[in-house]
């Protein structure tokens, strides 16, 4: 059935699903004993991959896609019963013993997993384990493994693999070790390689390096892929079609293009309404469309549609049975949903599926920026720290510029998003705002106070004011506080007595958006979102002016993330907060901030509103970053091409001469002699854009690209 | 690497030094060595006595830091003094030495390896009958001190001899080798009847103390990614998890496991004991109980060293096992 589909929509180039599938499933079902009761992670996946196909699988976490995958490797724990059936080119893999099922293992169906700094043995080097994955499937010489695994390392973009061959994987940077992931995979030709969130842990920049990577893995094997993602982005540019999975089944199956422009069940709609766009024009405050609620638990689900308490649209219909995956019209695709009749001739408008919220405008919007206060000003902000050697006599041996000089100012009401991948400093930056003593280098001032000249009784009063939202709201609660108590923390730290911190406690709960009675609960009681509300909560207590936040929503799913960003949003207009929002993710960042700061190696490169930023970026850098992010619009994800930057980002231990991004810029390969003497030796400082307002970069050979 | 092997054993000399130092000279305040000569019956002269505790080094009327002086002008000419039966005291080392590590050896190595399998292997099935069973008899071990260990195992020898019968008995637990053993077959077997029931002593706590380890850093382990990635790759399950995991499970659990077997030759007091070996732990106790000062600085300053080895050597296996710690 969906075959038809596919070759209507004519989404694509890859190949069409010419005979048989070489990976059929049918009516998978996995699940787990558990205490509580059966645990059904999947309930009836079917899917046809056909060669030189790509599949992607789209869910929360949560939802079985990868459950479903490891139970076609059958690589499930012993305690899981899986039933339906696996087919491998018409061979029944299910029931196979471990044996039978190893040859097919790591030869036909390959895997490539998430984390790629845990999943290769540490104690062995990236040649000997690729070698393995050779020798083990076919007798093979000592040398021609060892030149197979070569050229191996080599296809997927390792660079010098004579010598990378016999290292650790301790000693690659996270993104040569995906591609060691990717190598080993492709070393016996599979004909269906299974990619689990492969880019989820790298940075934007890295990711669409291994994206490319696995591309020519595929063009060169000619394999089907399953790409299991939670991101809608990677999926729109690379699938040819797509499933979307929630509470264990494809509630909605078809082409990439059916899927992203023509959704016929409400959980889809309210994921693509739910993610943050980079390309919507102008000032971009279209609210978010978070779906309220959580996933059900996949222990004793009622026969009703999994999705009806999140549902915007339910009927009572739908609390009676579960719908069946079928079209909603006669050229549609596949989607379980009662009311997929009512979506598909329009009697309910997409657009109007969830009730678009509102986000209160602050006075503050009205005036320029010119005109109000600055609450944070940092200078020349600079923090090396000293590398040392040596177990027992510590040596200095070199200096990490972690930070090194950089300046920026918030005023009052305004976001500046601070963005940049790991390792460039946006932490280090944040934790000497906070400690609000004086830095190495430069200057830190609060409300125009410096840092610096505080007493120490000032510097407690002034903690009030700049409050601080962790990214991990598992790992930032104590688990054994009451929340309620987490959040009186501050108040009571700053001398509240304990009748008023309990009534500011409840008065803050129902801020973000929770209950006063859930003040006695504890932390596991609530879910990720829920536990980031609180967090905001605990950073509110004390009535801040500027909150810093670091990566409030990176670790929670898309749906719950817009609802957390919509608070936020909310929060600022509503209390006239300024804040420092670091991500590294762009598009939440276009989305929810002002000013943008693009930093890089321990410097700020291109900094301005968001507007000039994001549509005429002048940096090299920010330019291969915007264009580095997957659009969750596939029409627009084929027309682009991409600024791919050759390797990792070097280390801050090792700085380059003058422009410390030349090595991996694509404008400096292109300039001439002359001019890549400038870049070599002098080092850009940031100036102002001619002719622009509010927008500043540090390039010599600064030039607005549009990417986005 | 070099420099830094010289720095470390530099340190390990200065330690050893010190360690042996406080033990002679905490020793030589303790014992009165004199006592034993006066509680004699008969008493001894008192010339042959002074005579005595001179040729010691043991005369309590030279003031202590004397007579250590003294012991250490000898140590540094390699002369460890005498014992309390007036025999040299490197001589009686060199012999107790060679017992101690004949009784240890298989132990050491056996509780070392059986320790490590067992261990991964309850992981492997975990909470399965055979975890819990293996467990429980680990906590039985523990809880059961060698004092009455051994002479348990002593009493089931005797049960069993009692119900084999025969001429001579079956399970031998007493001295290292039958004297009327004859040809080099008969002396092995002597031997190797000898060394069963000290060596099960010796064993049975070790194994279940690095079983316990190995099991906890081997569940680790077992849900790791790379353990998947392997099996991923098409390793069965059993080669998989002894290549990729028990290999990995094994770094933590070898420093304890070097440690505790190199101090091991230090000598087990209570199974020489009651087994009748005549090795260091035998020695220790005679020389406690003659108040032989230069015996016990011998013994401390042996173990000291073995301490040291097993630091170093401990160190030395972790960065051969781990790439990531090597230097």
């Amino acid at each position: 059935m969906t075959a038809n589909l596919v070759a209507r929509s004519g989404s694509g180039s890859a190949a069409r699903p010419a005979g048989s599938p070489v990976l059929s499933v049918k009516d998978l079902h996995v699940t787990f004993g558990s205490e509580a009761g059966d645990v059904r992670a999947v309930r009836g996946v079917s899917y046809d991959l056909h060669p030189g196909q790509v599949l992607g699988i789209v869910g929360e976490s949560g939802s079985g896609k990868s459950v479903s995958a490891m139970a076609v490797l059958g690589l499930l724990p012993d305690n899981a019963r899986v039933t339906g059936s696996v087919e491998l080119e018409g061979r029944e893999l299910l029931g196979l013993s471990d044996r039978e099922m190893s040859k097919a293992r790591g030869k036909d169906i390959a895997m490539v997993f998430q984390d790629p700094l845990s999943a290769l043995t540490p104690v062995f080097t990236v040649g000997d384990q690729i070698v393995e994955a050779l020798t083990v499937h076919r007798r093979l010489s000592k040398d021609a493994a060892r030149e197979r695994a070569l050229e191996l390392l080599d296809v997927v973009g390792i660079p010098d693999p004579r010598r990378r061959f016999k290292n650790f994987p301790h000693e690659f940077s996270g993104g040569m070790r995906q591609r060691v992931m990717i190598a080993m995979a492709i070393a016996n030709d599979p004909k269906v390689i299974l990619c689990d969130e492969p880019t989820t842990a790298l940075d934007v920049t890295i990711q669409a390096q291994i994206l490319e990577a696995l591309k020519s893995a595929q063009e060169l094997t000619g394999a089907a892929i399953l790409m299991i993602t939670h991101d809608l982005g990677v999926v729109a540019g690379f699938a040819d079609r797509v499933s979307v999975m929630y509470a264990g089944r494809p509630v909605e199956t078809g082409a990439v293009d059916e899927i992203y422009y023509r959704p016929r069940m409400p959980y889809t709609i309210g994921l693509l309404g739910s993610i943050p766009r980079l390309g919507t024009a102008g000032h971009g405050r279209r609210p978010l469309t978070p779906i309220e609620g959580t996933p059900p638990s996949m222990v004793d689900l009622p026969d009703a549609c999994p999705f009806v308490a999140r549902c915007p649209i339910a009927v009572s219909a739908c609390q009676a049975a579960e719908p069946e995956l079928l079209p909603a019209g006669p050229d549609s695709h596949p989607s379980a949903c009662h009311r997929r009749a009512d979506l598909e001739s329009g009697t309910i408008p997409i657009d109007e599926v969830y009730p678009l919220p509102v986000i209160p405008e602050t006075s503050l919007d009205a005036v320029p920026r010119a005109e109000r206060q600055p609450v944070l000003e940092v200078k020349d902000l600079s923090k090396h720290f000293p590398l040392l050697r040596g177990a027992v006599f510590k040596r200095r041996v070199g200096t990490v510029k972690a930070v090194d000089g950089i300046s920026f100012e918030i005023r009052e009401g305004e976001t500046l998003g601070l963005v940049g991948e790991s390792g460039c400093g946006k932490t280090t930056t944040l934790m000497e705002i906070l400690e609000l003593v004086a830095p190495q280098a430069g200057s830190i001032a609060v409300f125009g106070r410096e840092a610096a000249n505080l007493s120490g009784r000032e510097r407690m009063e002034m903690r009030k004011d700049i409050q601080i939202v962790f990214q991990d709201p598992m790992a930032s609660l104590d688990p054994r506080m009451p929340v309620g108590d987490a959040i009186a923390e501050p108040l009571r730290t700053h001398g509240w007595s304990a009748d008023r911190a309990a009534a500011r406690v409840s008065e803050l709960l129902k801020l973000v958006g929770l209950e006063p009675y859930h003040a006695a609960r504890f932390p596991r009681e609530f879910s990720g979102g829920q536990r980031q509300r609180i967090c905001v909560a605990r950073a509110l207590a004390l009535s801040p002016k500027v909150v810093i936040l670091d990566e409030p929503v990176s670790a929670l799913d898309v749906s719950i993330q817009a609802g957390v960003i919509n608070l936020l949003d909310e929060l600022r207009a509503k209390l006239g907060l300024s804040y420092l929002f670091v991500a590294h993710d762009l598009s939440v960042v276009r989305h929810i901030a002002d000013r943008v700061a693009v930093m890089y190696l321990g410097r700020i490169v291109e900094i301005g509103d968001v507007a000039s930023v994001f549509h005429a970026p002048s940096h090299p850098y920010t330019q291969a970053l915007l264009s580095a992010i997957p659009l969750p619009d596939p029409r627009r994800e084929r027309e682009r091409s991409r600024i791919l930057l050759p390797g990792d980002l070097p280390s801050p231990a090792n700085v380059p001469s003058g422009c410390r991004f030349r090595d991996r810029c694509f404008k400096y390969a292109s300039l001439n002699e002359a001019e890549q003497v400038k870049c070599r030796d002098e080092d850009p400082t940031i100036v102002a854009r001619p002719g622009e307002a509010d927008h500043a970069t540090a390039c010599h050979f600064a030039a607005a690209l549009e990417v986005v | 690497m070099g420099a830094f092997i010289v720095r470390r054993l530099l340190n390990y000399a200065v330690l050893v030094f010190i360690a042996t130092s406080l033990a002679y000279l905490g020793a030589a305040t303790a014992f009165h060595p004199k006592d034993m000569y006066l509680h004699k019956n008969p008493p001894a002269p008192a010339v042959v006595m002074y005579r005595e505790l001179d040729e010691r080094d043991s005369n309590p009327d030279k003031p202590v830091f004397e007579r250590y002086a003294h012991w250490v002008d000898g140590v540094a000419h390699g002369d460890f003094g005498k014992t309390w039966d007036l025999d040299s005291v490197s001589k009686h080392f060199s012999i107790s030495v060679w017992v101690t590590v004949r009784l240890v050896s298989v132990a050491a190595v056996l509780s070392a390896v059986l320790g490590v399998l067992i261990g991964s292997f309850q992981a492997v099935r975990q909470y399965k009958v055979s975890d819990h069973s293996i467990t429980f008899a680990s906590y039985v071990i523990f809880a059961m001190p060698v004092f009455v260990l051994a002479p348990f195992l002593k009493l089931i020898a005797v049960q069993v001899n009692k119900a084999v019968g025969g001429d001579t008995p079956l399970l031998q637990y007493q001295g290292e080798i039958d004297p009327n053993a004859t040809g080099f077959f008969g002396q092995l077997f002597s031997r190797a009847d000898h060394l069963l029931l000290p060596t099960i002593s010796l064993s049975l706590g070790l194994i279940a103390f690095y079983s316990r380890y190995q099991r906890g850093t081997m569940l680790d382990v077992m849900g790791s990614d790379f353990l998947r990635t392997a099996r991923a790759k098409g390793l069965r399950k059993g080669r998989a998890i002894l290549k990729h995991g028990v290999r990995t499970a094994v770094i933590p659990v070898m420093t304890l496991v070097t440690y505790s077997t190199i101090t091991t030759f230090a000598g087990a007091i209570i199974t020489e004991r009651v087994f009748g070996w005549n090795g260091l732990g035998s020695w220790f106790t005679d020389a406690t109980n003659h108040a032989d000062v230069n015996s016990v600085a011998m013994i401390t300053l042996f173990s000291a060293v073995l301490v040291l080895i097993a630091g170093m050597l401990s160190d030395v296996i972790t960065a051969v096992l781990d790439p990531r710690v090597r230097l």
